[in-house]
């Protein structure tokens, strides 16, 4: 098993936010791709495969029948190159969804090597057999040991183990897996580094993530999204007129007194029917989910993309998302008779037998602020240390007949007077103080020849990520509320929301008050999304309309989600809602170019088509083309090699930088619209001088 | 004062006077179909008919409605005519051939009014009046209903109910043309339109010969064939006719009356969806239209060439004098951008560019302002396309006044904006490619064919002015443009409905600053732009052979 994962792009969102440039840009494109795909492009000319678009199956039909009515006319130069290039256009068309697709071939290929044939050790009561992976049903059990692949997902029932899950997350480091507990769910594929496991198999082989996976980035299991069906629908229907139009215009020409050749009409035909946009669309789709794909997200669909676009409202989980995971230390504050170097040095000593992270941040605070070294345990002889436990939630020294204590409020209240001493008057007041603040307050005490007392309290703080403050900003200009959820109480909630700028928050957040959350807010018709890992998240990620489950997560919560996150990294949300806008704007974009484009062909083909009748028809030749049958030809190349010219826009999309939908609106409607109008003006002028270089051609 | 001033001042007035008028009818149109209660003389009408207006309809009984009302309407207005001969009141005229009666009937139902025959030379007073002048006012009330019930899907949420049907036709004649009408009517009598139940003078010439005179309603019949955005007139010459427009007041006011009633629902619309500004993004949509429209006709009336032109001061071949180029083309634009088709001059004899304004006003789908009713439900169609695409590039899924544009919105939409262009094109060509129906034509060229699909684009979209020129009373045309009206009037209908059905159903999304801006006007200007694109698109081949190349050519 290969435990490099060379095509995927590494893992660079780091949550600090503001990076203006092309955040959700995509992927680079290779020229060199256009090429290597051509062979399925080929392929795809079958006609099965094309009628799945109405507007290239059109192309294809007009391809066909320019060929027939150019070989009953093979002298025509014009007849040839009419139909040269129509299956130019048609190919160029299949070509852009080769690359799509071509992209995560070399991914599935990764994946397929972890997926090789593994032997699984199943148990049978107390015996073991081996049988192909393959064989496994749901329900049954098998070991894993040091080395061993393990064969199928499952939940480790049995023991605890570190497993390497590079195959599938591209992150190298080992991760634990125990049984019980949010971190029970294991992924076949995936190799045990130590340690034994059991593990009961949820999966039918055939159905696994890993299979899942690889359909996905194959764009196997793609399937058109709503938004996409609807525009396909929009794109028949100009097709349609456009077909009126141009199948009505013979008898009227025959009336004129100027009969037109089939190779013309349909030529005009090809130019007039959005054949840009219906060439990219699919590509498009694709591109979409490989962009997430990139990102380490697996979509489970792509209406769950889709519906990130339109999401409304985000549900933030504050640990890990909001602020970084732990609490640290801010401030030590000492109760009156104390000073805080006095405070600062029993803080650190009582502190030094804590590996908590908010231990660690003690002395750390200790040693930043106050120039405190930190003392080693070795370095105090005698010394008798108390670890902190859940359970005395106290830590704690005992040297030199002091004894040191620091730890939860109440407990070291207890051990205070436990042994007689009295609690400082202002030490209640300090705490309220913290409290009320958001922070976390821990009192710190001392026993020595003058009885126990409270020495002051150290201030613990949530440290909001850097950067998160502007995400919010960006997230609210773009209309997206976010809601922080957390288990803290009201106060502390409250104070953090603030600090970090989201829009509301739900304290003291059970699964039950999340689920009643996301439902209130989808009945005021706003679409909802949410990440979550535990099984108590499961019911919540079912609900929200975007449910990203971290890959951590147990393998209910994958189930439910529509999304999972191979980094874990709850704030890819934001990154997830941009992808999904972006792939509705890359649509809407290249719809309105594409229509947009017919206007300047009109002014080629029509006084191509009539001047010879009517002269005055002429005027509207203001690219002033030197010939029609140049035009004509203009124009239908410039059809065919637009689509090539925007494959690269297709798969890396439309630029997108959050802002409202006004300013959004504006300048997509400037560059794809404006443009669309004036570009092919310039493009199928250009081409036509060309033509008219070559001899022979009049 | 310059004909060229004289022009801009009338429009100046029509502006004010529009303005004036809109905020009272829109709110007032507004309360008539939200309103609860029922008059005495409509309980007795809904008695009459047997119909409970109370209770609520989802899209396929109201369609019912629509349908069985305006089947019944024409089978009625077929036998009536058919009877002619053998009724009372009718002035001696024989009764109408089945063509031409059907082409009549379907005619003054799907709210057209083309006429293939002379007022006065073939309808005595008891069609004129007890047929032709009742669907005057009921094809138009039909018209504003399915508006309305249109309206109410977008303003409706969680239900498919959209109100009802009978209730919507009844008010919208009783309370809101009826009364309009009666103001209108003596205005335009106090204007010299006449009124009376004469019968047919034989006067002398000032040359010598003579001529016939009829009486007739015509003042009433002129109100509501214009404030229902009909355009049958009571006589062959229209609007152009001294007894149904006498002076440049009558023509203003006539005007007027065909614009208040559409541009006023943009007003009603804003109202019943709970924004006004939504109302008044379409209004302006609607505006900019029909005065860039107006403009231009003027400017290529006026500049036009030649010296014959340069005596009359502009193109005045086929224009009364009394209204001169200004008040022509005025209502020309007028006429043809809303589904009216009355005439004050022969649109045959405009310039080859002023011809092609008035078919590209009518293939615009006549939705600026359009007709009482259909003009709204039209431009809200074309508001749908128009955010789909632009909706898309704001990177959501596109959605208009809080309810989703998805795919069966978008499906509907669609086939909607198919029916006229399919029609249009497709009996064009059809008459162009057989033997017979081109003998119509008494134009060759260019210009013939600008008759003939000039005749298609009016019946399709429900106009019924002519372009003149044509002779339309033959089987061919008495048949096929009166399918091309019932088809284009009542196809659009049913997938109207279904949308309405399908908005009603939806739940309303909440708008944010990520949501399209539908009331702010750089969406009134993408949809002007999507209105013009598309059109232009499906039509420019058509125009390039006809108008284009007539106006081109000099």
């Amino acid at each position: 098993m290969s435990t490099v994962t060379p095509t995927r792009a590494p893992h660079q969102d780091a949550p600090t936010g503001h990076q203006s440039e092309g955040r959700v840009g995509g992927g680079l494109f290779d020229p060199a791709q256009l090429i290597r795909s051509f062979p399925d492009a080929l392929r795809k000319l079958d006609p099965r495969v094309m009628v799945k678009s109405p507007v290239m199956f059109v192309v294809l039909i007009g391809s066909v029948f320019t060929t027939v009515l150019a070989c009953l006319d093979p002298g025509e130069w014009f007849g040839w190159a009419i139909a040269a290039w129509l299956w130019l256009t048609t190919i160029f068309a299949n070509l852009a969804e080769a690359v799509a697709e071509g992209r995560g071939k070399a991914q599935a290929d990764t994946l397929r090597k972890a997926k090789t044939d593994t032997v699984a050790r199943r148990l049978l009561g107390r015996n073991e057999e081996r049988v192909a992976g393959i064989e496994l049903r749901i329900g049954d059990l098998v070991v894993c040991e040091a080395g061993d692949v393990i064969p199928g997902d499952g939940d480790v029932v049995e023991g605890v183990a570190s497993v390497d899950e590079s195959a599938i997350t591209g992150e190298s480091a080992p991760v634990i897996r125990e049984s019980g507990g949010d971190r029970s769910a294991v992924t076949g594929g995936t190799k045990v580094l130590s340690d034994r496991i059991v593990v009961k198999i949820t999966t039918k082989p055939g159905e696994t993530f890993i299979d899942r996976m690889i359909a996905l980035v194959e764009g196997a299991a793609r399937q058109k999204t709503p938004n996409e069906i609807a525009l396909n629908i929009l794109l028949a229907s100009l097709t349609i007129v456009f077909l009126l139009a141009v199948v009505t215009l013979q008898p009227f020409a025959i009336y004129a007194g100027q009969r037109q050749s089939m190779i013309v009409l349909t030529a005009l035909l090809v130019c007039l029917i959005p054949t840009t946009i219906g060439a990219l669309l699919s590509a498009i789709g694709i591109a979409g989910m490989d962009r997430l794909v990139q990102r380490n997200v697996l979509a489970m669909s792509g209406r769950a993309v889709e519906a990130a676009g339109d999401v409304s409202t985000l549900l933030l989980d504050k640990t890990g998302t909001i602020t970084l995971g732990n609490r640290q230390a801010a401030e030590f504050v000492p109760v009156k008779g104390t000073t805080e170097a006095e405070l600062a040095d029993a803080a650190q000593l009582s502190s030094l037998a804590d590996e908590t992270p908010e231990g660690r941040s003690i002395v750390v605070l200790a040693k930043e602020k106050y120039g405190l070294r930190e003392r080693h345990q070795g370095e105090l002889a005698g010394a008798e240390w108390v670890a902190f436990t859940a359970q005395t939630r106290m830590s704690g020294v005992d040297v030199d007949g002091r004894k040191v204590r620091k730890g939860a409020t109440g407990s070291v209240v207890a051990w205070v007077e436990e042994r007689g001493g009295t609690v400082a008057q202002d030490a209640q007041a300090l705490t309220d103080t913290i409290s009320g603040a958001g922070g976390t307050p821990l009192l710190v005490a001392l026993e020595d020849e003058h009885g126990a007392r409270v020495l002051g309290v150290i201030h613990l703080k949530d440290v909001v990520k850097e950067g998160m403050r502007e995400r919010f900003d960006e997230l609210r200009r773009m209309g997206i509320k976010t809601i922080m959820i957390t288990g803290d109480n009201p106060l502390t909630a409250k104070a953090i929301a603030e600090e970090a700028g989201v829009d509301d928050f739900l304290a003291e957040a059970t699964p039950e008050d999340k689920m009643a959350l996301i439902k209130r807010e989808q009945a005021g018709g706003k679409l909802v999304a949410m990440t979550g890992d535990g099984t108590n998240d499961a019911p919540a990620l079912a609900q929200a309309d975007v449910g990203v489950a971290m890959n951590t997560g147990t393998s209910a919560a994958k189930e439910a989600g529509n999304m999972v996150d191979l980094d874990s990294n709850p704030t890819k949300l934001i990154e997830i809602v941009e992808i999904g806008k972006q792939l509705l704007i890359t649509r809407g974009a290249l719809t309105t170019f594409s229509i947009a484009n017919d206007v300047a062909k009109y002014f080629a083909i029509i006084p191509a088509m009539f001047a010879v009748v009517y002269p005055g028809l002429d005027k509207l030749n203001i690219m002033q083309l030197s010939s029609p049958q140049s035009a004509i030809l203009s124009a239908v190349i410039f059809n065919a090699l637009i689509i090539v010219a925007l494959v690269p826009l297709a798969l890396k999309g439309v630029r997108y930088r959050p802002s409202s939908a006004d300013s959004m609106l504006r300048r997509n409607l400037g560059i794809y619209g404006l443009g669309g109008l004036v570009a092919p003006f310039i493009g199928i002028k250009i081409i036509d001088m060309v033509i008219s270089l070559v001899p022979g051609l009049h | 004062m310059s004909p060229v001033l004289a022009g801009v001042l009338q429009v100046l007035a029509l502006v004010v006077a529009l303005g004036l008028a809109y905020r009272p009818l829109g709110d007032y149109m507004a309360g008539v179909y939200s309103s609860n209660k029922h008059l005495r003389v409509e309980k007795w009408m809904y008695k009459a008919v047997g119909a409970d207006p109370n209770t609520q309809m989802r899209w396929p009984a109201y369609l019912r409605g629509v349908l069985a009302f305006s089947v019944v309407s024409v089978l009625f207005l077929y036998l009536l005519q058919r009877l002619q001969g053998a009724l009372p009141g009718s002035l001696g005229f024989a009764s109408i051939d089945p063509d031409q009666a059907f082409n009549t009937a379907a005619s003054f139902v799907a709210n057209t009014n083309w006429q293939s025959y002379s007022g006065e030379q073939a309808m005595g007073h008891v069609v004129q009046t007890g047929g032709l002048a009742v669907q005057n006012f009921v094809s138009a009330a039909v018209g504003m209903a399915v508006a309305v019930a249109l309206v109410r899907g977008f303003a409706r949420s969680g239900t498919g109910e959209l109100g009802n049907f009978w209730s919507d036709l009844v008010r919208g004649t009783v309370r809101i043309l009826l009364p309009i009408a009666a103001v209108g009517a003596l205005a335009l009598v106090a204007c010299g339109a006449i009124q009376n139940f004469a019968g047919i003078h034989e006067v002398g010439q000032f040359m010598g010969g003579s001529q016939q005179w009829n009486g007739g309603a015509v003042a009433s019949q002129e109100a509501i064939k214009e404030l229902g955005t009909n355009g049958g007139g009571y006589f062959n010459a229209n609007s152009s006719h001294p007894f149904e427009n006498p002076n440049g007041l009558s023509n203003l006011l006539e005007i007027f009356l065909i614009l208040v009633i559409p541009f006023a629902m943009t007003r009603t619309f804003g109202r019943m969806v709970g924004s006004l500004k939504q109302g008044y993004a379409i209004l302006a949509t609607m505006g900019v239209i029909w005065l860039g429209f107006t403009t231009l006709m003027m400017w290529t009336e006026f500049a036009h060439h030649g010296p014959a032109f340069e005596i009359a001061g502009g193109a005045m071949e086929g224009k009364e004098t009394r209204f001169g180029i200004a008040g022509s083309s005025i209502f020309a634009v007028a006429t043809t951008l809303t589904s009216t088709g009355a005439v004050n001059s022969f649109h045959s004899s405009y310039t080859g560019f002023g011809g092609g304004i008035t078919m590209l006003g009518m293939q615009l789908g006549e939705i600026a302002p359009g007709g009482v009713g259909s003009g709204l439900y039209g431009m809200l169609v074309m508001a749908i396309i128009a955010v789909f695409i632009a909706g898309l590039m704001v990177g959501r899924t596109p959605e208009y006044l809080g309810k989703k544009i998805g795919t069966r919105e978008i499906k509907l939409a669609a086939c909607y904006i198919l029916i006229t262009p399919a029609l249009v094109l497709c009996f064009t060509a059809a008459a162009m490619a057989l033997p017979t129906p081109p003998h119509s034509m008494t134009n060759t060229g260019a210009h013939g064919f600008s008759e003939v699909l000039y005749a298609y684009t009016s019946g399709a979209n429900n106009n019924g002015s002519a372009f003149a020129g044509l002779n339309a009373d033959t089987q061919w045309f008495n048949t096929t443009i009166g399918l091309a009206m019932l088809l284009g009037r009542f196809l659009p209908m049913v997938f109207i409905l279904a949308l309405a059905g399908s908005l009603a159903e939806q739940k309303p999304v909440p708008a944010t600053v990520g949501t399209l801006g539908t009331h702010k006007p750089l969406f009134s200007g993408l949809l002007v732009g999507t209105i013009l694109i598309i059109t232009g698109l499906t039509f420019f081949p058509a125009l390039a052979l006809g108008p284009l190349a007539e106006g081109l050519a000099s």
